[in-house]
């Protein structure tokens, strides 16, 4: 062991006795007969940023959160705080009872949750937990020194997160897991600036994720890439990377909100009221589901409120299948309400990339997506510009590399002209370079892809 | 992240967004309010001084040739309603430390929730700890411009009435009024809320600084849906011509929620009958409750010299604004009616501060010129990078003050100061360029947004859309959308408007660095015609 390795911390989180007692001493606190609710977090974190081929910052911290959410009668009001000592437990719960005597009445009210049984969470991993400043430094090293001396230049970051979550309440609930969290991505430019490569991974398991892979792909995409040509923007097959996949397909699910689709105001309401369920929407070959007990993707074993998660079939052969609804709505609906844990995982078929692009006379092949924004809630319209590795592709072979280009379409529609699907891969897909949400999907081919400009930016 | 995103993450899972969301929440939300009644000592205390004597001396023993630390406690209180309920009271109170060291030419950060003695020592260590790991892949030192020491700063947003004083009933009450005037005006859905921050902060440094500042920061927003009677379509008005400001209470009764709600709720309600758009070229008139957002992503983010250094490659982006050697002093941005300027000092803006996160004290200064591209945005670690440059100008190389960390949690670095369009000399209305125009398109609010990594090609929406024909407003549009090239686009500005015209915009939630940290900007702008954009229409059928 190093020196310096030895002078590390392991990370920091509060194990489930901390938190019962936390939690015990929180609801001790509270005075109103009516119920309460406290939610505590906990974890370290700690990440590594390079540039031009060095360390530039980087960061480690520890942070708790105590949230009391109090109810007098159907009223209801919450406070956050990140210390533990008693004083600023008892003020987290006098602040929310007061903010909830405060607040009028809630039409919506629904009473805290009865205990609940909760299976074991699996997105704990010891390696991820293990990462320490030196670890990270030498993680990074495996990009830098090999892109340095291929006389390039990368650039990326690495996040690694340990921490524990829980929740109690007055009416004897209680549930708490532990879960880790990392990403690596890197992006590598020639020293000209004329190419530019990404490649990224995320996975709670940090020894699933490697370096110097993610550094190889990235320096080979930031060469074939240089020198990008002019194409006209219009409608165009398209090859998309898993990346690009996951950029695009993540709007269907923030767009499930069963509420907003039974109010007229989500894609997937219907016409002339109600909603989508039972309706085919996208091609049958997709059927997309969150599980939090797929090891793939695994997720929390409970919600914020405490009720256990459990796979959700959003999206079964091209039909809709389920909706997300809060515990109001299910009630008012006369449905369970949803918990799915957070995480998506897409089907795939049996075709690889080299098949897509070998069966395409003339179109695109797409890393990744950047600065994606929603333009129209009506039909999950989203517009944002492919970046750091997009190809053209002629005659079943990739040609030469071509300028970025904005497109102006839906993942509904994407999803509607497919040709093709290959093996789904867990992805990077959040804008930011964190783990964000477990995300599973395969490549894909895609017809009539609407690109409507043309960017000069590398 | 949208509002969709949050509420997926938040009613799916509470681990996974806990872990995954730790460091990527806002603080803002993250945290926030009401004091305790017996209110531990914290900014300005004597005890903060010894802690942070005890964190640098810590970090200097440990080998720092300069170390800093900055204590935070962020108190934030939001409301959020629709219709006639309340959905959301929650107050928030986080508070830390993060130290930052720099050994042999390389930064090491570390931070933590706990203000004792022995944990403030041991974060100092650590801290030093990891820049020496991280100086094993050091290609060229960190180099600080100077800076003057400030043994005994204090600094506060000067606000009329503290948000935390003001009685939660009142505010219910101002949203619930506003979404009763909506929904009477023709509105099916309101969405209302309330945002309140105030962060004190405590800055000390080896240079010898020790500063104390309280900031303020005050949010109202309402969202107004209308839907169509045969459900086809629905429209939304966000009141986004209210930006957030560096104000207190004041702001939100300056903004008027209640009266201005049923203008609100009668836009949704026309939007659904609006003219689709003509895809084309037009001239814009835009409004600066509009503009402000396109001069953030156009003009302030490329001009930040982190990413035309490549230091934001990963993320953020690089910029067409490099390299420096060959765009200062040359570069035409725009055309020579387009003058910027950076500052942290307009009264009611969100980056207004007496010195910013390493100790410096902010100076206004010009970014561009006529439309000349003549300086960027630096911090102490950046600011010698343009030493040559300033030096042939007659300048020693000195930071401009844009250093901000979000919260004690976070490492500091560049972020953008105010960056605002100055007024033109003519006393030029919005009605004026109106009435200047044959055949254009008037842009209220900003809607949709997004631009590339070197911020060449935008896209922006609006709020509101309305033909102009001969000089008049002849009726509302719907589905539109302008796509740009920077220079271009800032080329073809042809008419600005005067002094009488400036608005101050702005944003809570401006995300850069890795992890994404978020940045409060203002952005002060006049209304501004640019000539012959190409417009595209934005509506499908599903």
């Amino acid at each position: 062991m190093s020196p310096l390795r030895s002078l590390a911390q392991p990370a920091r989180y509060l194990s489930r006795e901390e938190c019962e007692v936390i939690a015990r001493k929180a609801l001790g606190f509270v005075t109103s007969p009516d119920g309460a609710r406290v939610n505590i977090t906990s974890g370290s974190q700690g990440n590594t940023r390079f540039a031009v081929n060095q360390v530039s910052t980087g960061g480690d911290s520890y942070d708790t959160s105590v949230t009391v959410t109090a109810h007098v009668g159907h009223r209801s009001g919450s406070s956050t705080t990140n210390q533990l000592d008693d004083a600023s437990l008892r003020q987290a719960v006098d602040t929310a009872e007061r903010l909830a005597r405060l607040a009028p009445e809630d039409l919506e009210f629904l009473p805290e949750l009865a205990p609940q049984r909760y299976q074991a969470g699996s997105a704990w991993s010891d390696a991820t937990a293990a990462l320490d400043p030196q670890g990270r430094a030498e993680a990074v090293r495996a990009i830098t020194a090999p892109a340095s001396a291929a006389q390039l230049v990368s650039t990326g970051f690495l996040d690694a997160r340990a921490g524990s979550s829980a929740v109690a309440n007055t009416n004897g609930l209680f549930a708490w897991d532990r879960g880790t969290a990392a990403a690596l991505t890197t992006t590598v430019r020639t020293p000209d600036g004329s190419g530019s490569g990404w490649s990224g991974a995320s996975h709670h398991d940090w020894s699933r994720i490697d370096p110097a892979a993610l550094g190889a792909r990235a320096a080979e995409k930031a060469r074939a890439s240089r020198n990008p040509v002019a194409i006209e923007p219009g409608r165009y097959t398209v090859v998309f990377e898993p990346t690009a996949v996951g950029n695009l397909v993540q709007f269907i699910a923030f767009a499930l909100n069963a509420r907003a689709a039974d109010e007229g105001r989500s894609f997937f309401s219907k016409a002339g009221g109600g909603n989508k369920i039972g309706s085919k929407v996208v091609d049958e070959r997709v059927t997309i589901v969150s599980d939090p007990f797929d090891p793939d993707v695994a997720g929390s074993p409970f919600t914020a409120e405490g009720l256990p998660t459990r796979r959700s079939v959003w999206i079964d052969h091209g039909v809709v299948t389920s909706l997300n609804y809060d515990r109001y709505w299910a009630q008012k609906k006369g449905v369970e309400p949803t918990a799915s844990g957070g995480s998506l995982k897409m089907s795939g078929g049996l075709s690889t990339m080299d098949e897509m692009i070998a069966s395409t006379p003339r179109g695109l092949l797409v890393t990744r997506f950047w600065y994606l924004r929603p333009v129209d809630q009506r039909t999950i319209l989203y517009t944002g510009l492919t970046r750091d590795g997009t190809f053209l592709i002629e005659n079943g072979k990739i040609t030469r590399a071509v300028k970025n280009l904005r497109f102006n379409d839906s993942p509904v529609f994407m999803l509607n002209n497919l040709e093709a699907l290959g093996t789904p891969v867990r992805v990077s897909a959040s804008e930011d370079g964190g783990p964000g949400q477990a995300i599973m999907v395969p490549p894909l081919k895609v017809r009539d892809f609407n690109f409507t400009s043309l960017s000069d930016a590398v | 992240m949208g509002s969709s995103r949050r509420e997926f993450v938040r009613t799916t899972s509470a681990a996974a967004a806990a872990i995954a969301g730790l460091a990527a929440v806002p603080s803002a939300a993250r945290a926030a309010l009401l004091a305790p009644a017996s209110s531990p000592p914290f900014a300005g205390d004597p005890d903060l001084k010894s802690l942070a004597h005890v964190a640098l001396e810590a970090a200097r023993s440990s080998g720092a040739s300069y170390a800093d630390v900055r204590f935070s406690r962020n108190r934030s209180q939001s409301l959020f309603t629709r219709e006639r309920r309340v959905q959301g009271l929650v107050d928030n109170e986080t508070q830390g430390f993060g130290v930052r060291a720099l050994v042999n030419g390389a930064w090491g950060f570390a931070a933590s929730r706990e203000l004792t003695p022995d944990e403030v020592a041991r974060v100092a260590r650590q801290a030093a700890l990891q820049a020496r790991a991280n100086s094993l892949t050091l290609v060229r030192p960190v180099v600080l411009a100077p800076v003057t020491p400030v043994p005994n700063g204090t600094w506060r947003t000067p606000i009329e009435v503290d948000p935390f004083g003001v009685a939660i009933e009142d505010k219910v009450g101002a949203l619930l009024a506003a979404n009763a005037e909506a929904l009477k005006a023709g509105a099916r859905f309101v969405n209302s809320s309330m945002f309140f921050l105030r962060e004190e902060k405590t800055f000390a440094s080896t240079d010898g600084s020790f500063i104390v500042q309280t900031i303020y920061r005050t949010q109202p927003r309402v969202t107004v849906t209308a839907v169509s009677p045969d459900a086809s379509d629905f429209q939304t008005r966000a009141s986004n011509e209210i930006p957030p400001m560096g104000r207190g209470y004041e702001h939100v009764r300056d903004a008027k929620l209640v009266e201005n709600a049923p203008r609100w709720a009668e836009e949704a309600v026309q939007k659904l009958s609006a003219r689709p758009v003509d895809v084309g070229r037009y001239d814009l008139v835009l409004h600066p409750s509009h503009l402000w957002l396109t001069i953030h992503e156009s003009v302030a983010h490329p001009t930040e010299l982190d990413r035309a250094l490549g230091f934001e490659a990963n993320y953020a982006g690089t910029s067409f604004v490099a390299p420096p050697t060959q765009v200062l002093g040359k570069l035409r941005y725009g055309s020579p009616l387009m003058n910027i300027r950076g500052d942290r000092e307009q009264p009611g803006s969100l980056s207004a501060v007496g010195w910013d996160d390493e100790g410096v004290k902010p100076e206004s200064f010009d970014i561009i010129r006529n439309g000349i591209f003549v300086d960027y945005q630096t911090t102490r670690e950046q600011a010698p990078f343009l030493a040559d440059y300033y030096k042939a100008t007659g300048r020693t190389p000195r930071s401009h003050g844009c250093s901000y960390a979000e919260s004690w949690s976070d490492v500091q670095f560049q972020r953008m100061p105010n960056v605002s369009l100055l007024p033109g000399e003519k006393d030029l209305s919005y009605e004026d360029l109106i009435a200047a125009t044959d055949r254009g398109i008037a842009i209220v609010g900003d809607g949709s947004f997004s631009i590339d990594q070197q911020r060449y090609n935008a896209q922006f929406g609006g709020q509101l859309f309305y033909e102009i024909k001969g000089g008049k407003i002849t009726g509302m549009l719907k589905d539109v959308a302008y796509q740009m090239r920077t220079p271009d686009f800032w080329g073809a500005l042809d008419m600005i408007g005067g002094k009488k015209s400036y608005h101050l915009g702005g944003a809570f939630n401006d995300a850069k660095g890795q992890p994404s940290q978020v940045n409060a900007v203002s952005h002060g702008c006049v209304p501004s015609r640019f000539r012959n954009i190409n417009v595209i229409n934005t509506g499908r059928k599903a």
